[in-house]
């Protein structure tokens, strides 16, 4: 005698889990819930409602569509928290609440997009911010890629914190806070049609505590960035055109991994323009750069910190190295992605 | 990186300038001309123009394969990908190309043609037989050292009887180049500024060995030495061409001796030879007709020869006359010499071959020294 036809919960995402109903219901209490779950998100209101905080208030928007979605030392879920939660602190901001929106595609297992959900909600708690609200639209097959995300981060900057590419001066010291590039080599390393052996995993993590310790040791600090897409190399451009300064890097003081150095030797990159997702680039008067070094390389996301360069009264916006070979050359920002989608 | 640190360590490089100063003989100019963009990428990427005495003077050849080929080409290519049966399989930089219009494969791709970015030939054979009901064309270009995969995928899909595979074969042969080169009216004219002495390609000659380089040297007298594509390959090899020059020789001298022999890779060349002919001339961006520069597939392999299976109305556009890049590849001038340079002509934006790819004089010049080249133009 067979056993008679039992409801089965659905495995993969359907075009109803978006459409508003009970399959919708489900899938918010069964998976989203179940993870994420805190007083905001039981009430189930349309809005978060959130106590003020006294200082003034950083706010973020953000979105993930990195393909594969599961990569050496992350997935877009831990991904989207440590990317909103940086984007807060480079402000000097202690982040407290995010929201995120999920675009789901039809046919995306729920075995995938419960490991995502319990990774973003692991990477929320340990970073001590809570998931405060979020919104699911389900999309045909072939018109998403499995999950994108969408998020937005509220934090409360100190006060007397006061960051920003105006103070940067002639003069200030360029400190990275660690290896370049491993975050877009690991990724590429697990692409269609490119992939290779490497042991370099994603650098992804959340920036604010380090930050924190860096303000609380050297309150003078001009100015942060986080090097994502385009590498430090993108990230330094921009600052020396908004500020109309030069910077000069030392090859030899960058702190790259053998194993990013290997992979870009056999991509034709250059670590430069490799993304970080764990990684800021600091700008400080001369005087206090053995402080903050120090305060960083107390920290484990900051151990490798290293100064890395300085601002120069010129030419304006030109960001060059010294080589270690001897000469020099200009550091250029790239004309299109390297590879897209790696965040 | 173990083996290649040791290429790109700043103390022996600090050595190797000491024996150049040392010997660069004053007030004479030595002209040299690498032929191929994996060594200007290098003398940029490392500032090795920074090392050099005032007299050496590095002249930018025309050996980056995106650069010289010719814009009616890649119409033909995107006029392939355009058929909707077809994947056209390419590798990375040659996507962004604009060709006639501004028009590029990433543009067609963007319209609808199935374009796909492979790192080898071996890529696209995978693709065909994965896709059965799909044309799969691979968009091969490149020198010497691209054409023995391209062979290698060939021979397969030919043993494998793989109807849905063919080749849009673009290879060039780098000595048919040096040869126009030094025939070009620069060259040939007395009191013109000339080329004293070719640095020679690292992995095109792994192929074809450094034997077809010497008649370079005996018949134009004109020294050559094969070189690395590390720092530290290139500037031991201009001293050598520098001694080479003063002692009045000129000879084939092989630096690279890790990985090049007098014969080159006799099992590539005859896997090449055996699917592949000499075109009688074709187009190279820059430098025009040159004779005998490129390979087609041979007729017997007609079917797997994507110019005779989807047969591309064969193009020649026009190029911009402002254009320097003639001149430039053949050591007539110098990127700040051309109008366009920095103006209109950017990477985003390339007017001619040598802005097209990372590895074109213009492009390098604009990416690593942009500063004092708009200042020289200026």
């Amino acid at each position: 005698m067979s056993t008679p036809p039992r409801a089965t919960p659905a495995e993969r995402i359907e075009l109803a889990h978006g459409a508003g109903g009970r399959r919708m219901t489900e899938l918010i209490d069964g998976l989203f819930k179940r993870h994420l779950s805190n007083a905001w998100l039981e009430r189930g209101e349309d809005s978060a409602v959130l106590a003020r905080p006294e200082g003034r208030i950083a706010a973020t928007t953000d979105g993930y569509v990195i393909d594969p979605l599961v990569f050496p030392g992350g997935d877009i879920g831990s991904l989207a928290v440590h990317g909103t939660i940086n984007d807060l602190a480079m402000a000097g901001a202690r982040p407290f609440a995010l929201t995120a929106g999920f675009i789901l595609e039809e046919g995306l297992a729920l075995a995938e997009l419960d490991r995502i959900v319990a990774s973003m909600a692991a990477a929320a708690v340990a970073a001590g911010v809570a998931v405060v609200g979020g919104d699911t639209k389900v999309v045909e097959r072939g018109k998403g890629d499995g999950v994108f995300i969408t998020t937005t981060g509220l934090g409360e900057i100190p006060p007397g914190v006061e960051l920003g590419v105006e103070r940067i001066a002639v003069g200030d010291v360029v400190v990275v806070s660690g290896t370049l590039g491993d975050h877009g080599v690991a990724v590429m390393s697990r692409r269609a049609g490119i992939a290779f052996e490497t042991e370099i995993v994603s650098d992804s993590a959340p920036l604010h505590e380090l930050v924190a310790r860096m303000l609380q040791r050297v309150p003078g600090l001009h100015a942060m960035r986080d090097p994502t897409r385009g590498g430090l190399a993108a990230t330094l451009n921009e600052i020396a055109v908004a500020r109309g300064v030069g910077i000069t890097l030392r090859a030899d003081r960058l702190p790259v991994r053998d194993g990013v150095n290997a992979a870009c030797e056999l991509l034709g990159l250059d670590p430069l323009h490799v993304a970080n997702e764990g990684k800021l680039v600091a700008f400080c008067p001369p005087d206090a750069a053995e402080a903050l070094l120090a305060a960083m390389r107390a920290h484990p996301l900051g151990r490798d910190a290293a100064v890395a360069g300085t601002v120069t009264a010129g030419p304006p916006g030109l960001v060059e190295l010294e080589t270690g070979f001897g000469g020099r050359r200009v550091v250029d920002w790239l004309a299109g992605d390297q590879l897209p989608r790696i965040c | 990186m173990k083996y290649v640190d040791e290429f790109r360590d700043g103390r022996l490089a600090r050595v190797v300038r000491a024996q150049l100063e040392a010997e660069v003989e004053p007030r004479r100019s030595y002209r040299l001309m690498e032929f191929c963009g994996g060594h200007t990428h290098a003398i940029f990427r490392y500032g090795i123009q920074d090392l050099l005495p005032a007299g050496v003077q590095m002249v930018h050849g025309p050996g980056c394969p995106v650069c010289v080929l010719p814009v009616g080409r890649l119409d033909m290519a995107i006029e392939i990908a355009q058929r909707p049966e077809v994947i056209l399989c390419s590798y990375g930089d040659m996507l962004r190309v604009p060709g006639s219009g501004r028009r590029s494969l990433l543009k067609a791709k963007s319209e609808g043609a199935d374009v796909r970015m492979v790192y080898s030939a071996a890529d696209a054979l995978a693709l065909a037989r994965a896709e059965p009901d799909r044309e799969v064309v691979f968009f091969a270009i490149g020198f010497e050292t691209t054409t023995p995969p391209t062979a290698v995928a060939l021979r397969r899909a030919i043993d494998e009887e793989l109807s849905n595979f063919s080749v849009f074969c673009n290879h060039v042969l780098t000595p048919a180049a040096i040869t126009s080169i030094l025939e070009s009216p620069e060259a040939r004219e007395i009191g013109t500024v000339g080329i004293d002495g070719f640095l020679g390609p690292a992995h095109v000659s792994v192929v074809i060995g450094s034997q077809p380089y010497e008649s370079f040297a005996e018949e134009y007298r004109k020294p050559v030495v094969i070189a690395g594509f590390e720092p530290l390959d290139v500037l031991q090899s201009i001293l050598m061409l520098v001694r080479q020059l003063n002692d009045g020789r000129a000879c084939v001298e092989n630096q690279y001796t890790r990985a090049v022999s007098r014969h080159g890779n006799l099992r590539a060349q005859r896997l090449v030879s055996e699917l592949f002919e000499r075109r009688e001339d074709f187009e190279w961006r820059g430098l025009g007709r040159v004779p005998y520069s490129a390979l087609r597939i041979k007729d017997r392999f007609a079917a797997f020869d994507a110019e005779s299976r989807f047969a591309p109305a064969e193009r020649r556009a026009r190029e911009n006359r402002e254009c320097k890049c003639p001149q430039i590849l053949r050591g007539a001038a110098k990127p700040h010499d051309c109008k366009l340079f920095g103006t209109v002509c950017v990477p985003e934006n390339p007017i001619g071959s040598c802005m097209v790819s990372a590895e074109g004089a213009c492009a390098a010049y604009w990416t690593y020294r942009r500063h004092e080249t708009l200042s020289l133009k200026a």
